[in-house]
């Protein structure tokens, strides 16, 4: 197996990072270029980044940044967020992005995720999946998408996902731990690769996520603090976790 | 430095540009077999299905213009998919006819996680790659390995590698850098 991953996660909207999605009030934290690069220096083996506003006038700003980050980045990255037709996930590539991921949108018509594999390619498709008790989701996590988790992420995998993006909502935020139950349970059932994500607190929290997941997602442990990844990395590094030398 | 890079539709390309102009050649997207018999390196990116990748060459002469290109020595570097079509078979789509630049057949992982994602060190040499593929080369000509799968490999002047060098950090780009100086 390759070796495990860790994988910042930058929320975007117009154009510039932010942060308190949750909430009222977007604050501006950097520029997507800038804080990538520093997140690739600091030794990310990929990044994310999810179009948090992607509306249809979005759109053309999400490309733009797509095109500066592939223009200065050496690593590959995901772009989330608005994408409802294979030709949306065609156009994020072509701009620059290495792999699209789609969420809600495959719900509301999983036949989505069949077609961004055939134009795409399956390494180029991930499936997030939001879920809280081990049922699935939707709109940002407001509604209940009528699924289990389990089978839902088999059903992405069979119909072309190349990952699988977990989020557990119940974690998310608490700085409690990873969902390592949901994450051992998707994990062990789908044959796609899988990226755990919600709950990370500290180091051990990460390597225990890595020990049921391949890849681990970053976002609110990091703070938008790229010397937070690299002490990260270091403490993972000692407790014998064989993360690449990013030189 | 003239770096003539394939855009027949088959994925990232725009990556592969953005990594041979931080390294200071002048790349360009290209579907023009006269350019790529020009160039000082050719290069034949791709992700995806090998079939449509094999009909799109075809139909604009670039599987015509790369065979010429090598057989006259001329470097040559093939990335991901790139040495999966290079290769005589792939037994994707029930199997394709590839370019036959170098001997043997891409085949269907059939252990680990497939797509297999993400770094792993390359031997020789031991340093880490990115890669991202659901096929493998089989081939007598593999320069390279990872975890067992041929990660490298070369005939005459082509060079194929299955990991992805424009998204492999410094490793890929000083991968890419070796390319340019022994054209």
């Amino acid at each position: 197996m390759p070796l495990p991953r860790l994988i910042p996660c930058l929320d975007v909207a117009g154009g510039r990072v932010v942060k308190g999605v949750r909430f009222a009030g977007l604050r501006d934290v950097g520029d997507p270029v800038e804080l990538g690069a520093a997140y690739s220096s600091a030794g990310a083996d990929e990044l994310v980044f999810l179009d948090v506003e992607a509306t249809l006038h979005e759109r053309r700003t999400i490309l733009d940044v797509v095109t500066r980050i592939a223009g200065r980045l050496a690593i590959p990255f995901t772009v989330g967020g608005g994408v409802r037709t294979a030709a949306d996930g065609a156009a994020l590539l072509g701009a620059g992005a290495d792999k699209v991921s789609v969420n809600s949108a495959a719900l509301a018509r999983p036949a989505l995720i069949g077609e961004l594999a055939e134009l795409l390619g399956s390494q180029a498709v991930v499936v997030a999946i939001d879920a809280s008790a081990g049922r699935v989701r939707t709109r940002a996590g407001t509604q209940d998408a009528e699924r289990e988790a389990v089978p839902w992420a088999q059903e992405a995998a069979e119909r072309g996902a190349g990952e699988i993006l977990l989020t557990s909502i119940d974690a998310d935020g608490t700085r409690a731990g990873y969902d390592l139950e949901l994450t051992s349970a998707v994990a062990d059932a789908v044959p796609v690769p899988v990226i755990a994500s919600g709950g990370a607190g500290g180091a051990r929290h990460v390597a225990d996520a890595l020990a049921c997941a391949q890849a681990a997602l970053l976002a609110s442990i990091l703070h938008e603090d790229p010397a937070r990844l690299t002490s990260l990395r270091a403490e993972l590094r000692a407790m014998g976790i064989p993360l690449r030398d990013a030189i | 430095m003239r770096v003539a890079v394939c855009d027949y539709g088959a994925g990232n390309i725009r990556s592969v540009l953005a990594a041979f102009v931080r390294l200071g050649a002048d790349p360009s997207a290209t579907l023009d077999p006269e350019a790529v018999a020009a160039a000082d390196l050719a290069v034949l990116p791709g992700v995806g299905a090998a079939g449509t990748a094999m009909t799109r060459l075809r139909a604009r002469g670039l599987d015509e213009a790369l065979r010429k290109r090598v057989a006259g020595g001329g470097a040559t570097l093939g990335i991901c998919l790139g040495l999966q079509l290079a290769l005589e078979e792939s037994e994707e789509d029930g199997g394709v006819p590839g370019l036959d630049l170098l001997p043997g057949r891409a085949v269907r992982l059939r252990e680990g996680r497939v797509p297999r994602i993400g770094w792993a060190p390359v031997e020789p040499g031991g340093e880490a790659f990115y890669f991202a593929h659901s096929y493998a080369a089989e081939t007598p000509a593999a320069t390279g390995h990872s975890e067992g799968f041929v990660a490298e490999a070369r005939a005459g002047s082509f060079v194929g590698v299955q990991f992805h060098p424009e998204k492999s950090g410094g490793a890929g780009s000083r991968f890419l850098a070796r390319c340019l100086s022994r054209v």
